[in-house]
Order: C-alpha cells, then sequence, then structure tokens
C-alpha cells in the first residue's frame, strides 16, 4: 500500500529521537570508529551518522525499537550525511556511502519486524535531510551582512549527492526537515526536483517540515509561517509540517495554523517539551502522547512523532492514542476565485 | 471541511496573497538601474547600504513588491544583483515585501532567485527566442518557486494591438499550465504597455488596446494575473509630471476595471483619480480612451495643456538670465537648430528638435533626409575643407546618431503601416550605400576603424561593422547577405597584410564585383600595389586615412567616375610596382656569411655585467593608474585623431590648436574619470636570465633550462666601418665566459570592455574611440614606466637618471626595448619565447592570436637590453641565404619562416 493511501485511511506515526537513543548506549571515540577509520586522523565522536557505517547493528537496533512502538515511517540516520556538513569531521568522501548505509539499516529493521510481525502494516522509510551547518539567507558576519557562508548552487551540488544515496539506497520518501532556513529548503527542493527530472526516474513524494525557533511564530531566517508555506508549496509536497525547537505545548498554535492553509497533508513531531535546566528533555511520554491526541481530534494532523527528548515509549502512547481517531481530510482545493 | 482558494501567493519575510478584494498591487519601480538614475548611480558606485534607502522608501510609500533590476552594460549584472538581494536579506523592514527579479538576461534571473527566501516573481520571459527556450525557462522558474511575468511577446514579435495580445497570451497559457504544470495563479501576464499621444496615429489606440486586451485575458483566464510597466503610458510626455501622474491615474482607473491586477509603478507618486484637475483629467480620458481623437485632436490637446503646464511651472525661473546672445541659435526654425547642433556636437537640445521635426515633416525619414542630412553635408564639407576635425566630426556623428535613434522607432513603425498596406518600405530608392568594415583574422586593433566606421556613416552611408578578428569566410559571407556596396579592411601588424592578400584572393575565387578598401597602420600604398591589387580585379584601393576614405567612397559609388577612378588608381599601382619591381635589382646586399662577420664591435674585455635584482619572471600589478599619466606620451594619441604635430605645441597650433586643445581637455577628463575610478588595471610582467650569444642566437637559462632566442641580422651592404646589425651583438658571446643578462617584458591595460559598451550604448563613439586610444597611450606609459623601473631598480644598472618625459619618448635611456615583430626583430613568432619565459598569459592575461596579436588590444612586450652600446636599428630586408639559415635555427619548415618573415624578405 502505498504511503498516499495509508494517509488516506489513518493518522501515521514518524519515529522519536534517534540522538537521544544514541546516547543511551553510551558509545566511546572508539566505537564511532569502528574498525574501518581506527587511524582516522581527527576525532569522529559524535558522527552519529557515521554509526550506519560503523555500528550498523545499533542502529537498526533503534529503528526496530521505533518499529516496535508502534512507528510507521522510520527516518534513516543522514541528518548530516551531506558533504557539506561532515566537512566537520573531514569525511566528505562518505556522504554517498552514509547515506545507502543509513537506508540500509532501516531496511535491515523492516525486514526483522515484518519477520516477527507477518500480518503488519505498510512501514515506510523516509530520507531524512537536515539543515545544514551552513546558511544562505542569513550572513555569519555580523559586519558583512552581505556575506554568504555557501552558494545556492553549492548547497544544491551536497544535497543532490545526498538524495542520490537515499535513492539508491531505497528510501520511500524524502523527508526535507528541521527547515530554520527556507532558502536552504529551496535549495534542496530545487535539487530533488532537478534529480528526478534529470535522471528521468519516477519522483518519489516529499515531506517538508520546517523550525519555528521561538514565540515570535517565525523560522530562524525570518518568516512567517504562511510565508515559509507559500515558499515551499511548489515542491507540491506529500506533507508540510513542524518539527523540533518546541514542545507540543508551544507548537499548537502554529500547527493548527499550518493545517487551515496548507493544500496537502500535515505533519508535527514537537520535542519532548522544552529543555530544563540541564539541557535535557523531561516530558513524560503520556504527556506528549495527550497533546498531539488532542491535535489529532482537532483535525490538525496526519502524521505525528517526535523530535529531540521523545522515545519509544513516548511514540508508543503517541501511537496508541491516535490509533482510531479520524485523520484530517485534505482541504477541497476551490476550482475558482 | 477547509476550502482553499487559488489565489496568487507571494512571500518575503511576510504572506503577500492576491484576492480579489485586494484591489491593485503597487510594485515599486525605483530599485531599477535603468529607471532610476539615483539608483543606477548608486549601485554603479558600490554604495549599495544607500542604494538599500531607495527600496525602503518604496515600501515606506507603499510598495507592495519591489521589482529590482540591474540591466545596465555598465555593471556586472548577475554579482550585482546577488550582492543587492543578499544584503537586502538583511533588512527585516524591506525583505518583509515580495521580491519582482527583473531582467532581460536570464542568467541575472536565476541568480536574483537562488538568493532570496521567499516566492519570488520573474520579471520576464517570453516566447520571443521561441517555445523550446520559453518551456525551459519555465520549468527553472518553477524549480525555484516562482511565478512568472510573461511578455505578450512571440517569435513575429512584441503584441501591440489587442488581438495579438490575446492570442499570445493564451497560446503561453496553454503551455506552462499544460506542458509545464504551472499552476495558473502563478502566471502574470504583462501585455505590453505603450505609450500614447506620441502623434503617431497607430499609438492612439496603444491603451485601449491593452484595457480591452486585459478584459478578454481576466475572462478567459481567470486565475492568471495582469500586470504592466505603467509609466510607459506617458513616456511622451516626458519631464512633465504632473501631467504623467494625471495619465497614470486615468489608464490605471479603466485598467484596473478591466481586471488589472498589478503594475509597476513609483509608489510614491501616485494620483487619485478623483483628485485630478478636471480639465486635465478630461483630456487625459480622451488620450486613454482614444476618443475624441480624430486627427490626434485629443493628443494635440494634452500636449497644449502640458506646455502651459510647463510654461507656467517655468515662470520666474533664471531661465531668462541665461546669456541670451549664447542662446540665440534656440530662437531659429528647427532645421537651422538641428544643423546648429550637428556642426556644434551639442547633444542638450537633440531630442526634443527631433521630435518638433518629426512633428512638422510627414513622415519620420524625410527627417533624416531633409535637416539632418543638409546638417552633416554642412559638416562634411567644413572637415573636406579643413575647416573641422576629426575630433569635431566624431562629436557630430554622436548628436546625429542620437536624433537618429529617435527617429528609428517611428521609421519602424512606418515600415510597418507601409507593409499593412502592401507598398514596399524602402521606396523606389535603393536607400544608402552600404560599406562594410572589418578588422581581419588575427588581428585585434580597431580604432582606426572605428574612425573610418564613423566618418563614413556621417557622409550617409550605412556601415556594417564586424568588429575585429574578422575570418574571411565571415567577412565575405556578410557582405553577400547585406549586398554591400565596398568592403573595407582594416590591420595594424604585419601578419594582417597576409590575411588582406588572401582575402583579395577569396573575392576573385567567390566571382564578387564590389571594390575593396584596404586600411591600417601596417598597409602602404606600395604594399597594396604590389601585393594586393594584382589579387583582385575590381578594384583594390589604399586609404591612408579616415579623411581620406569619404572622397574613396565617393569616387567608387558614382556610377560616372568610378570606371575613370579606377582606372587612374591602376596605373598609378602598376607605376608602382613598376619601380618596386626595378628598385629590386638595384638594392646590394651582403652574403649572410659576410654580414654575422660584420657585427658590431664590442669591447668585451672589460666588460662586466650588472647584475638584475632577480632572475626568473614575476608579475606587476598597478590598480592606481595615477603614476602612469605622467609617463603619457600624447603626440600617437592626437595622430589617432588625424591631427599631426607635436605635443604640447599642437595645443596652441594655430589651424587645429582650438580643436586640439578641445580634444585634450575631453581626454585629460576621462583620463582622470578613468584614473579615479578604477576603470582599467594594469598587469605586467617583468624577467631576467642569464644570457650568451652564438652569432645571431641568444640561449638564455631559465632556471635549469636552456632557452634559445632568434635574432635577425641587417644584410644590406654597408660603408665600410658600418656593421650589419643584430640585437645578438648586443650580449656577450659565450666564448667569453663572462656573465651577462637579458630582460623581458609584456603589459597591458585590462577592463575597457564595458566601458566601450557602454558609450556605444549611449551613441557616443567620440568618448569610445578617446578612450581606446587612451588605452593604448596608458598601455605604452607603462611600458616606460616599468623600463624605468627596470633601469634603476629590478636590474639597476644606472642609477640617479634624470629623465624628462620628453627625453624618455626620444629614446635618451641607456639600453633598448626593442619588440618582436618591430624594425630590429620583425619575427613575431618570437613572441612565443617570450610569453613563455615571463609566464606572460598567467601573470598579464594577456593571450596571442594567430596572428601574435596581442589581446587585449592595448598590450605591448619587447626585450630589455641593458648594455649601453645597445641601439634601436632597422632589419632592412634580408636574403635568401638568411632566411634558410633562420629556418634551421628555429628548427621551423622554410615554408613556415618564409610565411612569417615575407615582409622582409627581399
Amino acid at each position: 500500500m502505498s504511503i498516499q493511501e495509508s494517509l488516506q485511511k489513518r493518522i501515521l506515526v514518524i519515529d522519536g529521537a534517534m540522538g537521544t537513543m544514541i546516547q543511551r548506549h553510551k558509545l566511546t571515540e572508539e566505537d564511532y570508529r569502528g574498525e574501518r577509520f581506527a587511524k582516522w586522523h581527527c576525532d569522529v565522536k559524535g558522527n552519529n551518522d557515521l554509526l550506519c557505517i560503523t555500528q550498523p547493528s545499533i542502529i537498526t537496533g533503534i529503528h526496530l525499537q521505533y518499529l516496535e512502538a508502534g512507528a510507521d515511517i522510520i527516518e534513516t540516520n543522514t541528518f548530516s550525511s551531506t558533504t557539506i556538513a561532515m566537512a566537520d569531521y573531514d569525511m566528505q568522501e562518505f556522504a554517498y556511502e552514509l547515506n545507502v548505509a543509513a537506508a540500509k539499516c532501516v531496511k535491515d529493521a523492516i525486514q526483522q519486524y515484518k519477520s516477527k510481525h507477518p500480518n503488519s502494516t505498510e512501514k515506510y522509510i523516509a530520507g531524512s535531510i537536515g539543515p545544514l551547518n551552513k546558511t544562505l539567507s542569513l550572513s555569519p558576519d555580523v559586519n558583512n551582512p552581505g556575506f554568504r557562508a555557501v552558494t545556492f548552487d553549492e548547497v544544491v551540488v551536497a544535497y543532490t549527492e545526498q538524495i542520490k544515496g537515499l535513492v539508491d539506497g531505497g528510501v520511500d520518501v524524502i523527508l526535507i526537515e528541521t527547515i530554520f532556513d527556507t532558502l536552504n529548503a529551496k535549495a534542496a527542493i530545487f535539487a530533488t526536483k532537478e534529480f528526478f527530472r534529470k535522471n528521468q526516474i519516477p519522483e518519489l513524494p516529499i515531506m517538508i517540515s520546517g523550525t519555528i525557533t521561538d514565540a515570535s511564530g517565525r523560522t530562524l531566517s525570518g518568516q512567517t509561517l504562511e510565508a515559509f508555506y507559500t515558499s515551499i508549496e511548489h515542491a507540491k509536497p506529500l506533507s508540510v509540517g513542524l518539527n523540533c525547537a518546541l514542545g507540543a505545548q508551544e507548537m499548537r498554535s502554529h500547527i493548527e495554523e499550518l493545517s487551515q492553509i496548507a493544500t496537502c497533508y500535515t505533519s508535527a513531531y514537537p520535542n519532548a517539551g522544552l529543555p530544563n535546566a540541564m539541557g535535557q528533555y523531561d516530558e513524560a511520554p503520556h504527556q506528549t502522547a495527550h497533546f498531539i491526541e488532542e491535535w489529532a481530534k482537532n483535525q490538525f494532523v496526519n502524521i505525528v512523532g517526535g523530535c529531540c527528548g521523545t522515545t519509544p515509549e513516548h511514540i508508543k502512547h503517541m501511537a496508541d492514542n491516535v490509533r482510531h481517531i479520524t485523520p484530517r481530510p485534505l482541504p477541497i482545493l476551490e476550482p475558482s476565485i | 471541511m477547509i476550502h482553499i482558494k487559488p489565489y496568487l501567493r507571494l512571500a518575503g519575510l511576510e504572506p503577500l496573497v492576491i484576492r480579489p478584494e485586494t484591489n491593485f498591487v503597487n510594485v515599486g519601480e525605483r530599485t531599477n538601474v535603468t529607471g532610476s538614475k539615483k539608483f543606477a548611480r548608486l549601485i554603479r558606485e558600490n554604495k549599495y547600504e544607500e542604494a538599500l534607502s531607495v527600496a525602503r522608501q518604496q515600501v515606506e510609500s507603499g510598495a507592495q513588491i519591489i521589482d529590482v533590476n540591474m540591466d545596465d552594460a555598465l555593471l556586472e549584472g548577475v554579482s550585482a544583483m546577488t550582492t543587492f538581494l543578499n544584503l537586502l536579506q538583511s533588512e527585516p523592514d524591506i525583505a518583509r515585501i515580495p521580491i519582482m527579479i527583473d531582467s532581460s538576461k536570464f542568467e541575472i534571473i536565476e541568480a536574483g532567485l537562488k538568493c532570496v527566501q521567499g516566492k519570488c516573481i520573474v520579471n520576464s520571459i517570453s516566447m520571443k527566442e521561441g517555445e523550446a527556450k520559453f518551456i525551459e525557462q519555465a520549468y527553472i522558474c518553477k524549480a525555484y518557486g516562482a511565478a512568472v511575468i510573461v511578455m505578450a511577446f512571440d517569435e513575429k514579435g512584441q503584441a501591440d494591438t489587442k488581438d495579438r495580445k490575446i492570442e499570445i497570451c493564451t497560446r503561453a497559457y496553454k503551455i506552462l499550465v499544460e506542458q509545464v504544470g504551472f499552476a495558473p495563479q502563478d502566471i502574470i501576464f504583462d501585455p505590453n504597455i505603450f505609450a500614447v499621444a506620441t502623434g503617431i496615429e497607430e499609438h492612439n489606440n496603444y491603451a485601449v488596446d491593452f484595457i480591452e486586451a486585459t478584459r478578454v485575458i481576466k475572462q478567459n483566464m481567470p486565475l492568471a494575473k495582469v500586470s504592466g510597466g505603467v509609466s510607459n503610458v506617458s513616456f511622451s510626455f516626458r519631464g512633465n509630471d504632473a501631467v504623467r501622474e494625471a495619465i497614470h491615474a486615468v489608464f490605471l482607473y479603466h485598467a484596473i476595471k478591466a481586471g488589472m491586477d498589478m503594475g509597476i509603478v513609483n509608489a510614491g507618486q501616485l494620483e487619485v483619480y478623483d483628485q485630478i484637475e478636471h480639465t486635465l483629467r478630461q483630456l487625459c480620458e480622451d488620450v486613454i480612451l482614444n476618443q475624441n481623437n480624430d486627427n490626434n485632436q485629443a493628443t494635440e490637446a494634452l500636449i497644449q495643456y502640458a506646455d502651459d503646464v510647463k510654461a507656467k511651472g517655468q515662470d520666474g525661473g533664471k531661465a531668462a538670465e541665461d546669456n541670451s546672445t549664447k542662446m540665440a541659435w534656440r530662437n531659429t526654425s528647427v532645421e537651422e537648430r538641428l544643423a546648429h547642433s550637428l556642426v556644434n556636437g551639442i547633444t542638450d537640445f537633440i531630442d526634443a528638435d527631433t521630435e518638433e521635426a518629426r512633428l512638422k515633416y510627414s513622415e519620420p525619414l524625410e527627417v533624416i533626409e531633409g535637416p539632418l542630412m543638409a546638417g552633416m553635408n554642412k559638416v562634411g564639407d567644413l572637415f573636406g575643407s579643413g575647416k573641422m576635425f576629426l575630433p569635431q566630426v566624431v562629436k557630430s556623428a554622436r548628436v546625429m546618431k542620437k536624433s537618429v535613434a529617435v527617429l528609428t522607432p517611428f521609421i519602424e513603425a512606418e515600415k510597418e503601416r507601409k507593409k499593412l498596406l502592401s507598398i514596399n518600405p524602402n521606396g523606389p530608392s535603393a536607400g544608402p550605400a552600404k560599406i562594410l568594415l572589418a578588422t581581419v583574422k588575427g588581428d585585434v586593433h580597431d580604432i582606426g576603424k572605428n574612425i573610418v566606421g564613423v566618418v563614413l556613416g556621417c557622409n550617409g552611408y550605412e556601415i556594417i561593422d564586424l568588429g575585429v578578428m574578422v575570418p574571411a569566410d565571415k567577412i565575405l559571407a556578410e557582405a553577400e547577405k547585406h549586398q554591400v556596396d565596398i568592403i573595407g579592411l582594416s590591420g595594424l601588424i604585419t601578419p594582417s597584410l597576409d590575411e588582406m592578400v588572401h582575402i583579395a584572393k577569396e573575392m576573385k575565387r567567390r566571382g564578387i564585383q564590389i571594390p575593396l578598401m584596404i586600411g591600417g597602420a601596417t598597409t602602404s600604398r606600395m604594399h597594396t600595389a604590389v601585393k594586393i591589387a594584382p589579387e583582385y580585379g575590381n578594384g583594390v584601393i589604399h586609404v591612408l586615412d579616415a579623411s581620406r576614405s569619404v572622397t574613396v567612397a565617393g569616387s567608387l559609388l558614382n556610377k560616372d567616375q568610378r570606371a575613370l577612378f579606377l582606372k587612374e588608381l591602376e596605373e598609378g599601382y602598376a607605376q608602382l610596382k613598376l619601380e618596386f619591381d626595378n628598385k629590386k635589382t638595384v638594392k646590394q646586399f651582403t652574403p649572410y656569411k659576410d654580414a654575422v662577420k660584420n657585427k658590431v664591435v664590442m669591447d668585451w674585455s672589460s666588460f662586466e655585467a650588472p647584475t638584475p635584482k632577480f632572475t626568473g619572471n614575476k608579475g606587476i600589478e598597478l590598480n592606481d593608474l595615477s603614476v602612469l599619466v605622467e609617463y603619457i606620451d600624447w603626440k600617437p594619441f592626437f595622430i589617432a585623431w588625424e591631427l599631426h604635430g607635436n605635443f604640447p605645441a599642437i595645443l596652441t597650433d594655430e589651424v587645429v590648436g582650438e580643436v586640439a586643445s578641445k580634444l585634450y581637455q575631453d581626454a585629460t577628463t576621462l583620463l582622470n574619470t578613468i584614473v579615479k575610478e578604477k576603470w582599467l588595471t594594469a598587469k605586467g610582467a617583468v624577467g631576467f636570465w642569464p644570457a650568451s650569444a652564438n652569432d645571431d642566437d641568444v640561449t638564455l637559462l631559465n632556471g635549469e633550462q636552456k632557452v634559445d632566442l632568434h635574432f635577425l641580422r641587417q644584410q644590406s651592404k654597408k660603408a665600410a666601418g658600418q656593421p650589419n646589425y643584430s640585437l645578438a651583438d648586443f650580449i656577450c658571446p659565450a666564448t667569453e665566459n663572462k656573465k651577462d643578462y637579458l630582460g623581458a617584458f609584456a603589459v597591458t591595460i585590462h577592463g575597457i570592455e564595458k566601458h566601450i559598451k557602454a558609450f556605444e550604448a549611449n551613441l557616443d563613439d567620440y568618448n569610445k574611440i578617446i578612450l581606446q586610444a587612451l588605452a593604448d597611450r596608458l598601455a605604452e606609459a607603462f611600458a616606460e614606466y616599468l623600463h624605468a623601473k627596470t633601469r634603476q631598480e629590478y636590474w639597476g644598472y644606472v642609477s640617479n637618471e634624470a629623465l624628462t618625459n620628453d627625453d624618455l619618448i626620444s629614446e635618451k635611456y641607456v639600453g633598448i626595448r626593442p619588440a618582436p615583430g618591430y624594425p630590429a626583430c620583425p619575427d613575431h613568432t618570437e613572441k612565443y619565447s617570450l610569453f613563455e619565459l615571463l609566464d606572460a598569459e598567467k601573470h598579464t592575461g594577456i593571450t596571442l592570436t594567430e596572428s601574435l596579436a596581442m589581446y587585449p588590444a592595448s598590450s605591448v612586450c619587447g626585450w630589455y637590453f641593458a648594455n649601453p652600446q645597445s641601439q634601436y636599428f632597422g632589419l632592412g630586408k634580408i636574403q635568401q641565404d638568411q632566411v634558410e639559415d633562420y629556418a634551421q635555427r628555429k628548427q621551423k619548415s622554410l615554408e613556415y619562416i618564409t610565411r612569417w618573415l615575407q615582409p622582409v624578405i627581399d
């Protein structure tokens, strides 16, 4: 069953945090390096995406936990698997390989899950495309507001390589997420559209998820939510939504607004509340799930899940709470003004 | 259940949704370099911060979208667009509204799209260059998520009638929606707003055409939008803002009612329809709706009203105090005023006077054939009789061009009209004679050719200028295509002579009938007579300078004179050829071997070479050209303008002093601008290498590598005690076992092209030619400067040198800097070695053409000889024995060497 068909029938659940789960393994520098990068010339601890190559069983294991919790969509562990972001570890050359490997981890997890649950519903792999550590709309130099650390063309090249890896690895959806600069997202959309057009491959659906950074209700690059949606609408996305930065409580009004203006499906995967003084997320699974349930009942959302701080427990509560709620119907597009 | 309507939705930092109740959307027009002088100046001067304030002012005045245009010949459009938009993104009070990226160049549009996070409008794309390009550009706009303005323009041209506007917009809509998958609401049509009240009846309905087309477009394609550049409509009232604003308001009132959604306007300057003074409003209504307008009645009435408004506005002004005698010519008839402007090179009034003449004559072409040609004939007469000089003629040409530019659209419209009426647009006469001009393949110099073009253009000929480095095939194909009456070839370097011979042969082979004019510094009457004329039987004429091109062209194109003229020419050339053939046998030569023995006698025993500061090469770049100014040799500058004489004496010359002074003044003004605004960059390379001579070869040590240079030796028989010179004589022979060095340099001036283009766009040949000539002078000055620096510092073989610029010009310095291809060493191919030794291409960006001309054209290169006994000389003719020896030394085929040395082989 295609993801479009599933979305017509029910609310789909996307998985929760990857970083939070990796932290539980308390991995050392050596663990991150694995055998292959034992002699790598710089530290790689913290390069979570690298684990798809060096510790694939750990990543597959985390995916499996989310599947067991009830997630329908599993994100690849590729938030930073671009040449630009990997430059932090001097690992640009592995960008493509990381994406292929990450897709394989999800595939393996789904295979294991299905062999245990032969009658399960369809599971989908979302190829995660993160926002990059360099932005196209903002100058890193306060004294030179016209300066840009990276160009649109460079970003397109980096994303294109990532997309190629994800597609070759076999993902079902391209997920452009945690967008705090819309121009970066537009470059990702441009790269995606051009990749499929040039290679004459049928286009995979695109999911888009922006990030409202604070109470101003704007993205980091200054756009209001509606301006953001207008600026990415040309992607003709499968879904548009919000994730990260805010907990469910703070995200509510924005997701409500989005549900009114988006012509496509909507998604929301907030953090487990706001971080506490120690930088930790302490919203309990049932609390988060409670907010999400209310959104579902109000027909704000079609896809729900969790971002930073959420765990398989959070996802399990959500999945249980939204399972029988009718999803938000697609708005009616009027033919005339 | 949520319902979503298909509105056009745009976004900056905030959304802009265009709903039916939105009424009219103002697009701010002042951040456009083609429309706002102030904005253009700020961008050109790199004052982007201030330019942002223009944008801010638009937003504050109520612009809901801001149009940004960087189409200016003086600007790098892509980088200007990128810089401005990047900066704009950091100003939230401006960036909050959507951006309209406006350019006629798609690459600039795309550059803009890469800078803006919001949803933009692209202004514009069209089917001007066919469907395929239109579709591709639409796909790209779609991939960036932009709405597009589609101009009503197709392969056949820009739509002016209601039906054409509708036809093109409908076709574009179908392609965009069905083929490209564009959302209909993201399509905005610009069905072209053209000027009304121009005095031409055909234009009277332009506003109605737009309004009615808009009505139909909006009915048939209700999701699409209609936009337009509003200020066009009142173009004929330039300078009268009150009337223009009233016209705009009335136009918009009707266009908006018909469905116009948005328009590019000066957001701060929109008059309210109801508040327009009643009479004016009624007049505007008539003009816009083309009513009560038989025989241009409405137009006339509005013009009359506008004049009254203007006159009132100027009351109490200072106009009266203008020194009236100086301006007395303004009170004469329009014909006299045009003639005055032409003869005196005044452009200030030419637009208005031309317009007045156009309205006075029944057809615009008559203005050219009548008063303008009369004025130019006067210029031609004065020039012919020595009462006017080239710089003045070029200025006259500038006036003429500007006047013709005003008339051209009307002439074109007239042609269209006649075409529709099936009248031959050119009438019974065949139009002016056409002359094709080109600098031949391998050569890049074109100052002289440009001057000839201007002068001939002034004399009523249509000039087709193919530019520089034009291959024979293209010259002849274009000549046939345009059915030209004369071909003119130009060249400055010696290999161009062969190319001209080649072209003459080709003309014969292709059975061309028209005459061939030959010009340029390297050409001569003798060479033309001996080498070119025999190859082509339909007339080959050497033209000494621009002034003479007029009489030559006149004689060639006059049916009665032509035969006689060519016959006399042929006889003259035959005589020359005969003299040449006879002379040949008279001249006495020394066998090469003996000539080598008769080398310059030097005292090498006491010789000690000065050591250069460094060996190998290095690059030198000057951004501040002020140091070069004092090194400029002005004499060749005046010669380029056919003003012969020494500088500065020429400035006070009895005959040409006044003209020369004015030219000098204009040139120094431009030179100051060039230096101050850093228009040009000087790039150079200099190098020194250990050297030893072996007869006529000089071996350099370039690092570990040996590089052989080859020189030629004079072979004419010398009087006793006089040596046969070779440059190799000035380098210490290897047999002496002493250290010696040889140097080399190459310099060039970069950056002229965009300014040339700007002058061309402004129809300003005068400043264009001054600029070209100045660039040449600066390159020479740079060579002089570098030589001085070499003598005093890099090589340091003279201390405390105290030479004036005059001393430098008369070559009073120690050591020489001869250039390959010039008299002492005429083999151009040695430039290959020179360039390699210097890494000249890398350091200076100079490239060598196949004829070994240097590009950019303003470039100089040469060898440095430091020996106090070294001196300039001319090689003269050489004989076959030396040619063969030289070929062997260079390890090249005899044929190759013969070709390159042709001009010096006896």
